[in-house]
């Protein structure tokens, strides 16, 4: 059905989860929506113009700027962020061990090999990773390094990111 | 401000017969960064993201393709689109990011109709058609006629542009453009040439050095008379570096922030030489 969305109320499917956007401005980009209104404020805001990927969510399995995409445009759609990966993270068995677990195998990579320094744009990598291994489980480095080219990281200069990758790839593998 | 979300073709044209006023956003890439920088405000806007009639692609018994324009760029860069369209397919792949190129679309690309769109060149070069649709009418424009000026195209108000039908030509054709980096980047110069050897053509497209997307008519002619573009295997460096000597002739750069009008005239020379040399060498 056609909607038409004034100021009233919009909901949004994030997370698995109904979240309804109360008088707000429809203009606002999903970015603005998730951290300002809905208290998911895992995507982060740099540049609100698509360069730096630091918003980085996934809608209807792509990953996605979520400063670019208008948020009452988003109805519909399915839209995971940083906060809800831990629910689809195949390492992950039961909803026990999501609620003990605090983070997800790329997460706890990136911990390790020591792909985090000032974080900043960790969590738009973070998803940009799990999106590329849940299509693809056996990269190339070069397919690793295209996935990852929308994120920019100004801290690390990618080679511990690289072999964070690398070791969820090996992980993965072994348990398969 | 509202926002419209058409599920089909004909509720958007409802929409917009009674707000022909409104802005239409497919991806959002490039309406939310005039939004997010408080460059515009929209009273009306229409999205056009769920609209399945336009995410299609289609190839046509005449030996076209017809593309939505809905169809995210990532769908160009890989299978057989990427086969039957290589000039797009490495077009596609140079625009922004993975994140852009999931939500970035051809419509996209020709409603802003920016002379630095990564898809364009490959259009203008291939001589596509544009669709163009209303509630009571639809028109077919070239892309010659389609394409203004700066950010200027002759879309009206109350239509909403379709697809794009281009054909599948033999003969090699690429893509190749000047940033200062590998990815994310928009385009300093841009060029697309394709080879026609059914017609003995060689097309070779502009972007970002003039208003619109320009064809090197000249280049072109010149290149036809000297060789037979079709039985060709190899091409010699001083006919390539005078394909690119006139190419860059053609062109129409200016200064702005993002380079200089000096810069890209020698920047599209090269791009256009250096792809005639991609195409008699592969």
């Amino acid at each position: 059905m056609n909607e038409t969305i004034g100021n009233e109320m919009y909901t949004l499917r994030i997370n698995g989860q109904d979240r309804h956007v109360k008088d707000a401005w429809v203009g606002e980009s999903l970015l603005y929506v998730l951290r300002e209104r809905l208290e998911l404020p895992g995507a982060k805001g740099a540049c609100e113009q698509g360069e730096c990927g630091s918003c980085t969510v996934l809608m209807d399995g792509d990953a996605v700027c979520s400063c670019l995409v208008m948020a009452a445009t988003a109805v519909g759609a399915d839209i995971v962020t940083v906060e809800g990966l831990i629910e689809n993270d195949p390492s992950i068995a039961s909803t026990a061990e999501v609620i003990a677990r605090q983070v997800t195998d790329v997460q706890q990579a990136f911990i390790e090999e020591g792909g985090v320094q000032c974080g900043f744009c960790t969590p738009g990598l973070i998803v940009a990773v799990h999106h590329l291994l849940d299509k693809n489980p056996d990269p190339t480095e070069l397919q690793v390094k295209e996935s990852i080219s929308g994120n920019i990281c100004r801290c690390t200069g990618y080679g511990r990111i690289f072999a964070a990758v690398e070791a969820v790839i090996q992980v993965r593998k072994a348990s398969r | 401000m509202t926002v419209a979300v058409p599920l089909s073709l004909t509720e958007a044209f409802d929409e917009l017969s009674r707000t022909p006023d409104a802005r239409l956003i497919q991806g959002g890439t490039d309406l939310m960064v005039e939004i997010n920088f408080n460059h515009v405000k929209p009273v009306r806007v229409i999205a056009l993201r769920r609209i399945k009639e336009l995410r299609r692609w289609q190839i046509n018994s005449n030996n076209t393709i017809t593309i939505g324009s809905g169809v995210p760029y990532q769908e160009m860069e890989l299978g057989q689109l990427k086969e039957l369209l290589p000039a797009l397919a490495e077009a596609a792949r140079t625009v922004g990011s993975p994140q852009i190129r999931a939500a970035g679309t051809l419509g996209g690309n020709l409603g802003t109709c920016s002379p630095a769109g990564d898809g364009l060149p490959v259009l203008f070069a291939l001589d596509a058609i544009v669709h163009l649709q209303s509630l009571k009418s639809a028109r077919d424009l070239s892309i010659h006629e389609f394409m203004l000026g700066v950010k200027r195209n002759a879309r009206h108000a109350n239509e909403i542009i379709t697809g794009v039908t281009v054909p599948i030509l033999d003969g090699w054709q690429g893509y190749a453009k000047v940033g200062v980096r590998n990815a994310m980047v928009i385009s300093v110069a841009s060029a697309c040439l394709a080879i026609d050897k059914k017609n003995n053509s060689v097309r070779i497209a502009l972007g970002a050095v003039g208003p619109t997307i320009i064809r090197c008519r000249d280049a072109e002619s010149w290149l036809e008379q000297q060789i037979d573009l079709a039985v060709a295997t190899s091409i010699d460096m001083t006919m390539a570096k005078e394909f690119g000597r006139r190419a860059a002739l053609e062109s129409k750069p200016i200064d702005d922030h993002r380079s200089t009008a000096e810069y890209r005239r020698h920047a599209v020379g090269v791009l256009a030489q250096r792809l005639i040399t991609r195409a008699y060498s592969s």
